[in-house]
């Protein structure tokens, strides 16, 4: 028992770390948001009075809110990502691994203090979208649900960046792949295009894409789409399999950035 | 007295590389061992392993009583680790930094502030305190980091050459921060590059170079090594040398060495004020003009090429002059 408060108190005094870091930085929230918000501006704006999303009925604008919010989760890879390979760089970490410390301590508060600035960034982009007409619909549970979707996206984003950091460390590199990890990934999905018109095998991978789950999850439970389009399992049950894709990349990412936590450490 | 750190046979591998080839080591406690050694020679596989930060391939060591595998929590609790780098948070200021690791070693807040408070007007950073650490000199973040590291006080200290990079006002003042931690108990492992710096903090020192132990002992023990003082007798004209030196031969314990370039007659006495009066009384009985007449004790700089002559390059003349002289 003492031992799980003595890790606690580890955790806190980290992830304080961590979050007066994110506040002499505020830059590293615009990195974060910027690009999400230009997004909500540029595509709600000025794209949604040209563009008609086919056979859902819904706005365009409504259509690629949730996108956006996806988006927010994958460019969260580069801030864990960049400040994991920072703390390995200038040996902070070994002087953390002199410490007492549980081996999961150093991770887990870098990723708690990145999900106070992912769900800062969710709340920058929401109020960008309302400003520009998006609304939700529907119960008040279930649009929450929506956002806690999104956040534990955030959150097993967090870890790609942990992991990315520790086997990167250099943060040009860093950036350049984060960045391209958000183009694929948030255009490979039906972030802001229905994937209907896709052929075959791509659209496959693209509904699988748990960005897509998460994004179609988002409209369903906030009321943004018009009556299911296809009726594609990904599709039809977004919810469920964006919250098992969350589960099972956190399962995943969370014991595996762990030991490469042990070995990159003793390099 | 017991032995606060102790290793036998410490092996890393790096690959195919040999980074520590059989490491043995024991310091004594409150005492200061030295680490010397050219770069690449294992000073830091040998800190990091003992810190912890290694495992090692093969071998045991203890420290402060606990296995530095088995029982690596245990021996966490116990040490403080400035690397060779200063690992200080940049963002943070100082005090923000000792109050985070006084926090993680479990001092609590109130005895994190009180002990970084401390640590603050011992090593001099008071009126920097609130300065993010970025806006530190190198000096001052030298220091940072090595209260940074003393934070729990520690029994064992390691510390990775700790002044590499500081100007000789800041090293002086480091050593004596580190002194003064030795007066309190604390036995200390240092590697240094600055013969200067082991001859004045350790009381034993280990020559390392290819992840070997290549001698050992203390200052005065290791310069014994490669031979007692010497008597250095500058002539002022160069034909006077041979005469020089075979007025001293007889006085000494070796045959004397000739540098015609110098002009300088190199001979190694018996111990005592007695032989050193004898030569001045000789060389003036002979009527030699002698312009330079110098005790000359080897410094720790010979025992260096001495020992590790071959690994860090050819070895200058007057080296392997010496070298073979000592045998
Ligand atoms: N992570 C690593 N991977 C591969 N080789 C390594 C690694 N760390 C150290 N080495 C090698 O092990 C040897 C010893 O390195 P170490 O850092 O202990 O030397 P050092 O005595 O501290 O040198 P310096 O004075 O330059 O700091 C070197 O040859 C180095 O190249
Ligand atoms: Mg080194």
């Amino acid at each position: 028992m003492s031992s799980v408060l003595a890790h606690g108190g580890d955790v806190a005094a980290l992830t304080g770390r961590h979050l007066r870091h994110l506040r002499r930085t505020p830059e590293k929230i615009i990195g974060v948001a910027l690009t999400p918000v230009a997004m909500v501006v540029i595509l709600g704006y000025l794209f949604a009075t040209v563009v008609e999303v086919k056979n859902t009925g819904g706005s365009y604008r409504e259509y690629i809110m949730a996108g956006v919010f996806a988006q927010v989760g994958l460019s969260c890879i580069g801030i864990t990502a960049i400040g994991v390979a920072g703390d390995l760089g200038k040996g902070l970490i070994d002087r953390f691994r002199s410490l007492p410390m549980g081996r999961a301590t150093v991770l887990v508060s870098h990723t708690l203090a990145d999900l106070a600035a992912a769900a800062l960034s969710i709340l920058l982009v929401a109020v960008t979208g309302l400003a520009v007409g998006w609304r939700v619909h529907g119960s008040f549970l279930e649009n929450l649900t929506g956002f806690l979707l999104l956040l534990g996206f955030a959150y097993a984003m967090l870890w790609v960046g942990a992991l990315l950091g520790m086997v990167m460390r250099n943060l040009e590199a860093i950036s350049g792949v984060a960045a391209l990890l958000l183009v694929l990934f948030s255009f490979l999905s039906s972030s802001f295009m229905p994937l209907t018109g896709l052929p075959g095998w791509l659209r496959t991978v693209a509904e699988w894409n748990p960005v897509s789950a998460v994004s179609e999850a988002c409209r369903q439970l906030w009321g943004n789409t018009g009556p299911a389009a296809s009726g594609s399992f990904p599709v039809e049950n977004a919810v469920l399999v964006s919250a098992l894709s969350i589960g099972l990349l956190v399962a995943v990412l969370i014991p595996l950035s762990l030991r490469v936590y042990r070995i990159s450490a003793t390099r | 007295m017991n032995t606060a750190i102790e290793a036998a046979g410490l092996t890393k591998q790096y690959g195919g590389h040999r980074a520590l080839d059989g490491v043995d080591l024991s310091v004594e406690a409150g005492t200061v061992l030295g680490l010397l050694g050219p770069n690449g020679a294992g000073k830091t596989t040998t800190v990091r392993t003992l810190a912890t930060l290694l495992e090692p391939d093969a071998g045991t060591a203890r420290v402060a009583g606990f296995d530095i595998v088995r029982q690596r929590r245990e021996v966490r609790r116990r040490i403080g680790l400035a690397g060779q780098y200063a690992a200080v948070d940049e963002l943070l200021t100082g005090r923000e930094n000792l109050v985070l690791l006084g926090r993680l070693l479990r001092l609590g807040r109130r005895g994190s502030a009180a002990r970084a408070a401390e640590l603050l007007a011992q090593f001099e950073l008071e009126a920097a305190a609130d300065k993010p650490a970025k806006e530190y000199s190198g000096g001052m973040r030298r220091r940072l980091d090595l209260a940074v590291s003393l934070i729990a006080a520690p029994e064992v200290l390691f510390l990775d050459e700790p002044t590499t990079g500081l100007d000789p006002a800041s090293r002086a003042t480091l050593w004596r921060m580190v002194q003064d931690q030795v007066d309190q108990g604390v036995t200390v492992l240092l590697t240094t590059q600055y013969l200067e710096e082991a001859d004045f903090l350790a009381d034993r020192i280990l020559v390392v170079d290819r992840g070997r132990v290549i001698a050992e002992g203390t200052s005065d023990e290791l310069k014994r090594k490669v031979g007692g003082e010497r008597l250095e007798v500058a002539v002022a004209d160069g034909s006077a040398l041979a005469q020089a030196a075979a007025v001293l031969a007889p006085l000494a314990v070796a045959p004397p060495q000739l540098d015609e370039r110098q002009r300088t007659v190199h001979v190694q006495l018996p111990d005592g004020m007695g032989a050193l009066a004898s030569a001045a009384t000789a060389l003036d009985y002979a009527g030699v003009t002698v312009e330079e007449f110098a005790l000359r004790r080897p410094s720790l700089d010979d025992v260096f090429f001495h020992l590790t002559g071959e690994a860090t390059g050819a070895p200058g003349p007057r080296e392997a002059a010496k070298a073979e002289a000592s045998v």
